[in-house]
């Protein structure tokens, strides 16, 4: 039975981008808590047996597009729902973290 | 004539094509529909008048044609609807009006169907029982104290009361079945693959699918037929032809068909009424021909909570770019917030709790020291359930059980209980990790409330649903919503 | 410390990711085009914005570059393979996950030779996959341009979604102090095998081709130490200068007792050292899972095999065949790959100058002016075709070497092309009998004197007279020609 912290909901909320008050915080570890205590049981059945996983439901492969050029949309339209735009350009506040 | 609203998707497109009355007519009459009731109901996030209109009058002048021509139509508001508003329940879309149409909603539009507005959801359609929409609930029909079934109670809700003969929903683990089930009408999940997710806004990609809903199997079928078929632009999209639905729909009889009854989907944890009328259901389709048996699918137990893994996980990432850059909500930029902040404090106040608790789960779930244990297990429980499906379909053509555990709950009885409001998805699930096509059919009434019976089939069998289905309603005609409230 | 005193005391591990953006005429998974240069988000749409709602469709011509690239590094291909999603955020990245390869990349396991300093180094590949771009952002309020400092940034999506082949050489060890030199000669050959391909333009200056330089130091015998990766590394030049900052920092560092830091670090141009940037002990977790939106990749084993044996000539082959048909040295045809210039040379080859005069050329004038230029050699703006034209105009003499030279600097000046510039600054070689005849009787007219003496039997003293020549046609005169009409005139022969 997993036992979630209050620090390790903070660690995944950063990696999500979500800010979170220290109560959200706390109920979502005793929720989390009890959901992956939920879940944890089908490790039952897949330890016993070794099973591929499968990660698409239908069997399908090599589905591709030629390389050809299509219409783009016309920038207004891009830009359409942006918060704020600039000079064609989406804006956005300063950034902190150094290009990846 | 009975009153145009009542009338169905097949006698409203007859009754056009025929001359007997008009697109607009039609259009005019459930807009008055929905501004009659829907102020109790609350099926619609938004009603497109203008468009409607301008869309009956193309299919008055001739210029769009079809077997589904002039009818109106509820359209779920995950899809995208070129310049109207589609907020997929959620405030982090609020006013978003999107550039592009859905692939879906493209081709309701080539087939003349009159699209009213957008319906209500989950938000994200992370729910069973549109109470998590930040635009209020969607109230059932039947008793409107009661939820409409989720993630799409809005489009029910709109068959259920009348508001338009067609809807589309979509479903992930029963986002279809299950408020069909909950308000007496017809929900398909296709095959997946089978509609292109083109337009789709994702909740779990290798999960979700949109599918018709409608009061009778027939217009389920026709909707069917004009949504489905391959997209280039979706790469997990069949290239098949459509499996023959409207001609099953239209077929009334069940000999020679094998119906499995799923044991793992029957017994404790569904209500007592809910498996009266299942057994009921089950007895009548072998009256009309069917052979019937009972089936072992040892690991649908283990569907829900490998469900409960892979759709959070999938979510996790799809709702990453809802990032306050290029569209939607954008809160905290006062000049002196860096972008992280922008964004972190954006999702917070934009995301509701149930996708926040989802998306920190899922990051979870595939975080680096844990994804063997969780999602890469889950991954292999699909495996053993799809050898379940096939192992079945080597004894049955179809496998039955009732669409979900309980009938309409009243609002708010399971919003403190996550994994409560996770169980009504317990006989759903099993169909979309999977990926074969399954359907709800109304099944009667238990304490005046609707129950759903419901039907899997092979992939690419979609057909085999509508012939259950054809069959049932045939021989037993769904009640009708009592509607005590309109008066 | 000194580079090579730091390489005598310690052993280099060096590692180098390069990506390739692909010259594919649509991105990697929607149909919006790739042309460089355009109006900031014109090429963009629902799929490469990452609107809600939109899906991506590979493209084929992308899956097979990246094979025929992994087949020419001679790696395995797969058989089966997936694309995966790589999770984190940033502003240039519409959906906040990379759609790239994970555990299951489409080549694996391959090798590229290279020359260096006259012996063959194996450079080993550990993988070689397929992966999108990012748009791009601008900072804007700061002082250099770069986010430090900056107020807000603006953020461009057209080059988001253009697909771009990761290839991950294995550890290279045993370099001793020729680490910088491999790491550019593997750079070099790369691109040269590349442009070979003819899948990418591989530009380091636009960005086409990218290159982080991984370093790490450890005394003989001893485990390998911690190493660092050193990014905007834009030219070959710099491939050699980061690994020899490195070199040098981290052997002080480890001289003194210190640590090193996992860290990436930032290379700049103008003082040829690196400075820290993001501090990479918490690796970020990337939360890798499979694609759902994409099916699974299978190349047809026939197929790979058909595109192997259409590959071209590799590089070294091709200098090899160079070096005997046009009898140009070893060290000629290596020296030329080391200056860029190789494609270059050939190409005037084949625009028909003689293979010695296009290698003058180029790793001469051509070179210098480049490198006064702070461009490589293949961004010049002077094409092949122009420089055999020059040579043409030399070789028939319509041109002296000193005209020659005038008339490349105007092209690159953008004057137009060698025979408009001949024209516009009035270039000819004046060989008119009668022009030249005219001004031979007008210098002898004005040195008469000198004309006397030629007359008299100092047949040397006509120097002065064709000098006068000279000078009163600009250079431009037939200097072997003016001789002759000097001493007919004057009636006495050589």
């Amino acid at each position: 039975m997993p036992e979630i912290t209050r620090e390790e909901v903070a660690h995944l909320a950063r990696l999500a981008r979500l800010a979170l008050e220290d109560e959200e915080l706390d109920r979502l570890a005793g929720q989390l808590d009890v959901i992956l205590g939920a879940v944890a049981q089908i490790k039952e059945v897949t330890d016993a047996a070794d099973v591929p996983p499968t990660s698409h439901a239908v069997p399908l492969q090599n589905v591709f597009r030629p390389d050809v050029v299509t219409a783009s949309l016309p920038r207004e339209r891009a830009l359409s729902g942006a918060p704020e735009a600039e000079e064609g350009r989406f804006r956005v506040p300063r950034i902190l973290d150094d290009e990846a | 004539m009975t009153e145009l609203t009542r009338m169905t998707a097949a006698e409203l497109a007859g009754a056009i094509r025929e001359k007997q009355v008009s697109a607009v007519e039609v259009a005019q009459a459930h807009l008055e529909r929905v501004e009659q009731v829907d102020g109790r109901v609350h099926a619609f996030l938004h009603v497109d008048e203008e468009g409607a209109l301008e869309q009956a009058r193309r299919v008055d002048a001739g210029e769009l044609t079809g077997p589904l021509a002039g009818v109106p139509l509820a359209l779920k508001d995950v899809l995208t609807q070129q310049d109207v508003p589609t907020t997929c329940g959620s405030k982090i879309l609020e006013g978003w009006r999107p550039p592009y149409d859905a692939t879906v909603t493209e081709r309701l539009k080539a087939a003349g169907v009159v699209i009213l507005g957008k319906t209500n959801m989950d938000e994200f359609a992370m729910g069973s029982s549109t109470e998590h929409s930040a635009y209020g609930p969607t109230c059932n029909p039947w008793d409107l104290s009661r939820i409409p079934g989720g993630s799409g109670g809005g489009s029910s809700a709109a068959l259920a009361s009348y508001q338009a003969p067609l809807a589309i929903g979509t479903d992930t683990g029963g986002s279809i079945r299950q408020p069909a089930a909950v308000t007496g009408t017809v929900g398909v999940k296709p095959t997946y693959g089978g509609v292109s997710r083109y337009g789709l806004v994702a909740f779990s990609s290798s999960l979700d699918q949109a599918g018709p809903c409608a009061r009778t199997v027939l217009d389920a079928a026709l909707l069917h037929a004009v949504i489905a078929g391959h997209d280039p632009r979706d790469s997990t999209s069949i290239d098949a032809a459509v499996p023959p639905v409207v001609e099953a729909a239209q077929t009334r009889d069940l000999a020679g068909l094998r119906v499995g009854v799923v044991r793992e989907l029957t017994g404790e944890g569904y209500e007592p009424g809910v498996q009266a009328r299942f057994d009921e259901t089950v007895q009548l389709l072998q009256e009309l021909g069917a052979t019937v048996s009972e089936v072992s699918c040892p690991h649908f137990g283990y569907a829900l909570p490998a469900y409960y893994l892979i759709a959070p996980s999938e979510a996790s990432s799809n709702l990453a770019r809802f990032d306050a850059v290029r569209y939607g909500l954008r809160v905290g930029d006062d000049g002196e917030r860096s972008l992280e902040e922008v964004m972190a404090l954006t999702r917070a106040v934009g995301f509701g709790p149930e996708v926040k608790r989802r998306i920190v789960l899922g990051t979870y779930a595939l975080s680096s020291g844990y994804y063997d244990a969780y999602y890469g297990q889950a991954q292999k429980v699909r495996t053993l359930i799809s050898r379940d499906f096939q192992q079945a379909w080597m004894s049955v053509d179809v496998l039955v059980s009732p669409t979900c555990p309980t009938v309409a709950f009243p609002l708010g009885a399971k919003l403190e209980d996550p994994l409560a409001m996770y169980r009504q998805d317990v006989a759903s699930i099993p169909a979309n990790l999977y990926g074969g096509p399954a359907a709800s059919f109304p099944a009667g009434l238990s304490d005046g409330l609707p129950v759903g019976l419901q039907v899997m089939a092979p992939t690419l069998r979609d057909d085999l649903l509508y012939r259950v289905g054809a069959a049932l309603e045939a021989a037993r005609p769904a009640p009708a919503p009592p509607l005590d409230w309109e008066s | 410390m000194p580079y090579e005193t730091a390489l005598a005391e310690f052993e280099a591990v060096i590692g180098l990711e390069t990506h390739v953006e692909l010259g594919t005429a649509s991105k990697m998974f929607c149909g919006c085009a790739t042309t460089f240069g355009a109006e900031p988000n014109t090429q963009t749409c629902p799929v490469c914005l990452g609107l809600p709602g939109a899906l991506p469709v590979a493209n084929a011509t992308a899956i097979e570059s990246t094979i025929r690239i992994g087949l020419a590094l001679h790696c395995d291909i797969a058989t089966w393979c997936r694309f995966a999603r790589k999770n984190y955020f940033y502003p240039d990245m519409p959906k906040n996950f990379q759609t790239s390869q994970y555990d299951e990349p489409l080549c694996t396991d391959g090798w590229l030779d290279v020359q260096v300093e006259g012996e063959t180094v194996r450079v080993p590949i550990e993988r070689v996959h397929l992966e999108e771009d990012t748009g791009k952002t601008l900072h804007v309020g700061g002082l250099t341009g770069r986010i430090h400092g900056a107020s807000h940034s603006l953020v461009d999506y057209n080059r988001a979604g253009i697909p771009l082949v990761e290839i991950v050489t294995k550890p290279i060890v045993g370099t001793g102090a020729k680490a910088a030199v491999v790491a550019k000669a593997y750079v070099a050959e790369l691109r040269d095998l590349l442009r070979g391909l003819g899948v990418s333009d591989v530009r380091m200056e636009q960005g086409s081709l990218r290159c982080d330089v991984n370093t790490s130091l450890a005394r003989p015998g001893e485990p390998w130490g911690t190493r660092t990766e050193t990014k905007n590394v834009n030219s070959l030049r710099s491939v050699e200068r980061a690994v020899r900052s490195e070199v040098e920092r981290q052997a002080e560092v480890l001289r003194g007792g210190g640590r090193i830091v996992q860290e990436t670090r930032h290379f700049h141009e103008d003082t040829g050292t690196t400075t820290s940037g993001r501090s990479k002990e918490e690796a970020t977790d990337y939360r890798y899972f499979p694609e759902p939106d994409l099916v699974p990749i299978a190349p047809d084993p026939a197929w790979v095999a058909e595109l192997k044996a259409a590959l071209p000539e590799p590089p070294s082959a091709r200098r090899a065949r160079l070096t005997a048909e046009l009898g140009l040295s070893e060290l000629d045809s290596q020296a030329m790959v080391n200056a860029g210039v190789l494609d270059l040379v050939l190409a005037t080859v084949a625009e028909g100058a003689p293979a010695a005069e296009a290698r003058n050329w180029w790793l001469g004038h051509l070179a210098q002016q480049a490198n006064s230029a702070g461009v490589s050699p293949d961004e010049l703006a002077v094409a092949p075709a122009q420089v055999a034209r020059v040579v043409a105009l030399v070789a028939e003499g319509s041109l002296t070497a000193t005209m020659a030279k005038q008339v490349v600097d105007g092209v690159l000046a953008g004057e137009g092309g060698p025979d408009e510039v001949v024209a516009a600054r009035g270039l000819a070689v004046v060989s008119d009998e009668g022009a030249l005849t005219t001004a031979v009787d007008e210098a002898i007219a004005a040195n008469a004197d000198v004309a006397q003496k030629v007359r008299d039997g100092k047949v040397a003293a006509a120097g002065a007279l064709v000098g006068a020549v000279m000078k009163a046609t600009r250079g431009q005169a037939d200097a072997a020609a003016v001789r002759r009409i000097v001493l007919e005139r004057l009636g006495v022969s050589e």
